[in-house]
């Protein structure tokens, strides 16, 4: 057993109780995740994705020990967190975007201090730790600030920091770019990616941001209705889902859609066109090749799909994910 | 096995393989010091409204007050309540105010965990290494609430001047068990009734006719209320014990429903008994908990 995550058919059926009548109550079983199976390697960066309320944040609250799982089995670094929740405490970080770990009247160093010891961490790390990060996320300014008075985007990095102090193995991020301006997003996102390149700190987050999974990932799984629908690298998963490609041409002058079999013109803008096509059926070459004949041709770009728009493919054919993309 | 990977130097201990998982949390020292901590915070962080913190204080003198002229007139006017004098009464009445505003200063921030569980902030107590019930316990306490020590605690000393106790170690120890101990069934009663809101939401109501109503029935000696709600009391709710049974060994009253003198040393025992039926209920409400949507 290699991996520091591993899940094994992890399920988790919440209870729910409907009005029906004036004392009965009718009761519902809701799986909210249901038989999920997946590991994280060390040094990996796991990018959760899915439509709210899909299971993300369920999983992730299994993972850290908030939860108890309904079935299976987990292990985070040898340990079932539903078995000793605090010995995986000790060794994880936790990012939650919309709540804070910090106090909120309180200025964002005590806020630092306070959580040293809720880790026992030693005086001399903490210090050299908490000075190494405050320069990496430029948190000077505002170190003496009550959180409450903190921008989002200084808040978060709060976040980040609190999370890290205690420099843990693994760091769970549930939608860390949540609410955060361009600049902020960036930040967040520069950082974590050096932390682990640097530190080959774990990382699992959950996001509606695809740019995060983008930049940060190396991992994604999709899920949806509480199962797995896709678990694979983001390379993978754009090569094999993303299989429609966009060509888009200038031609000399503006003309009429070009007719080319199997090909979609999708919008046209004077002489510029944008043509869908399939990877599989044509290229890029003898698509140009063929318009050639007809007009002259000015300019051309192609455009990859975009892990957004593959992604949104996915969550609209539902179960039938493993069915090719009819054209 | 715990392998902490390419990550240098991870802290924290690694289970053994194959070990069977002892429970890893810090011992109650520890938790102690991380109690006293995080107090410290909330006490500087409520500094910032140290306006309403007087005010609250003000407010809670005065309504003291009055409920000690209450007090007052109830035993000039009658000076014997089905068998107690004045003092002893009053003696009951502090007593069981002053455990209850132990208890209310240190145990009813509990009542906050519906608050913590729709808000979603219970998710961040678990996930540190640290009790989810300190963390609770600390960061909803409310210093001004000390104010509801300082009426029971007047009413007792000067009860105790009054009363005709012989006075020994025996007695003067009797007093303080009766205080601690009361404070911890109090304490745990807060907690059990508590843990309701991890099966359902809006259980407040419910929870307070246990611990604010308890705290009327212990005030006055238990005759005063009918046979029936007296067996409750007596041995249902163990509230009975908190104040009226030592208060009766004290004084040298009959015990009530013809229990052996010794019962009136029975405080530890059912504070020792409530708590642990507290933290059962506790961890097991604890494994319940649903969090709320991300």
């Amino acid at each position: 057993m290699d991996a520091l995550i591993e899940l094994d058919d992890v399920e988790k059926t919440f209870v729910v109780w409907t009005k029906a009548g004036r004392l009965r109550r009718t009761r519902t079983e809701v799986r909210a995740v249901d038989d999920v199976s997946f590991s994280v390697e060390a040094g990996a960066t796991l990018g959760f994705v899915g439509p709210n309320g899909a299971g993300k944040s369920t999983t992730i609250k299994m993972l850290v020990g908030i939860l108890v799982p309904s079935g299976g089995r987990i292990s985070v670094m040898g340990v079932d967190p539903s078995r000793d929740r605090v010995a995986v405490a000790r060794r994880i970080g936790v990012v939650f975007g919309q709540r804070t770990q910090l106090w909120w009247d309180l200025p964002l160093c005590d806020s630092f201090e306070l959580l040293r010891h809720v880790y026992r961490v030693p005086a001399a790390d903490h210090r050299a730790r908490l000075t190494e990060l405050v320069e990496l996320l430029d948190m000077g300014d505002f170190l003496a600030t009550p959180v409450r008075q903190l921008s989002l985007g200084q808040r978060m990095r709060g976040e980040l920091v609190g999370a890290l102090l205690h420099d843990p193995a693994i760091l769970f991020l549930d939608e860390p770019t949540i609410g955060l301006d361009v600049v902020s997003k960036e930040a967040v996102r520069a950082f974590l990616a050096r932390l682990n390149r640097e530190r080959g700190t774990t990382m699992l987050l959950t996001t509606h941001d695809l740019v995060d999974v983008e930049r940060l990932c190396d991992q994604l799984l999709i899920i949806d209705h509480g199962r797995v629908i896709e678990d694979g690298t983001v390379e993978g998963v754009k090569q094999r889902y993303g299989t429609e490609r966009v060509l888009v041409v200038d031609l000399e002058a503006p003309g009429p859609p070009v007719q080319i079999a199997g090909v979609e013109v999708t919008r046209s803008d004077g002489p510029r066109q944008w043509l869908r096509f399939h990877r599989d059926r044509h290229t890029a070459a003898s698509l140009l090749a063929q318009i050639g004949a007809e007009a002259s041709v000015r300019d051309i770009a192609i455009e990859e799909p975009a892990i957004d728009d593959i992604v949104r493919g996915i969550y609209s054919r539902g179960d039938d994910v493993l069915g090719v993309s009819a054209r | 096995m715990g392998d902490p990977g390419t990550t240098a130097g991870a802290p924290g201990p690694t289970t053994a393989p194959g070990a069977t998982e002892p429970t890893t949390a810090p011992g109650t020292v520890a938790h102690l010091r991380i109690y006293r901590r995080f107090v410290r915070a909330r006490i500087r962080a409520d500094w910032q409204y140290r306006a309403s913190f007087f005010l609250f204080l003000a407010g809670q003198t005065l309504v003291a007050g009055a409920d000690l002229a209450a007090i007052a007139v109830i035993f000039t006017a009658v000076d014997d309540l089905v068998g107690w004098s004045g003092p002893e009464v009053a003696f009951l009445f502090g007593a069981s105010g002053l455990s209850f505003g132990l208890c209310d200063l240190i145990i009813s921030p509990v009542e906050h965990v519906g608050v913590h569980i729709k808000a979603g902030s219970f998710d961040t107590f678990l996930v540190r290494p640290v009790g989810a019930l300190w963390q609770l316990l600390a960061h909803d306490f409310a210093l001004r609430r000390i104010g509801r020590l300082l009426q029971p605690a007047i009413v007792l000393v000067v009860s105790l001047r009054l009363v005709e106790v012989d006075w020994g170690p025996a007695a003067a120890l009797l007093v303080v068990l009766t205080v601690v101990c009361g404070a911890v069934i109090y304490g745990a009663v807060f907690v059990v009734t508590s843990s309701l809101a991890f099966w359902t939401v809006e259980t407040q109501e419910i929870a307070n006719a246990f611990t604010y109503g308890g705290n009327v029935t212990t005030s006055y000696p238990i005759d005063v209320l009918g046979t029936w709600l007296r067996r409750i009391t007596t041995f249902v709710v163990p509230l009975a014990s908190i104040t009226y049974l030592p208060a009766a060994w004290l004084f040298d009253h009959p015990l009530p429903s013809g229990l052996p003198r010794a019962a009136a040393w029975s405080g530890p025992l059912v504070a020792a008994a409530a708590a642990l039926v507290a933290r059962a209920v506790w961890a097991l409400a604890v494994r319940h908990y649903r969090s709320t949507g991300s």
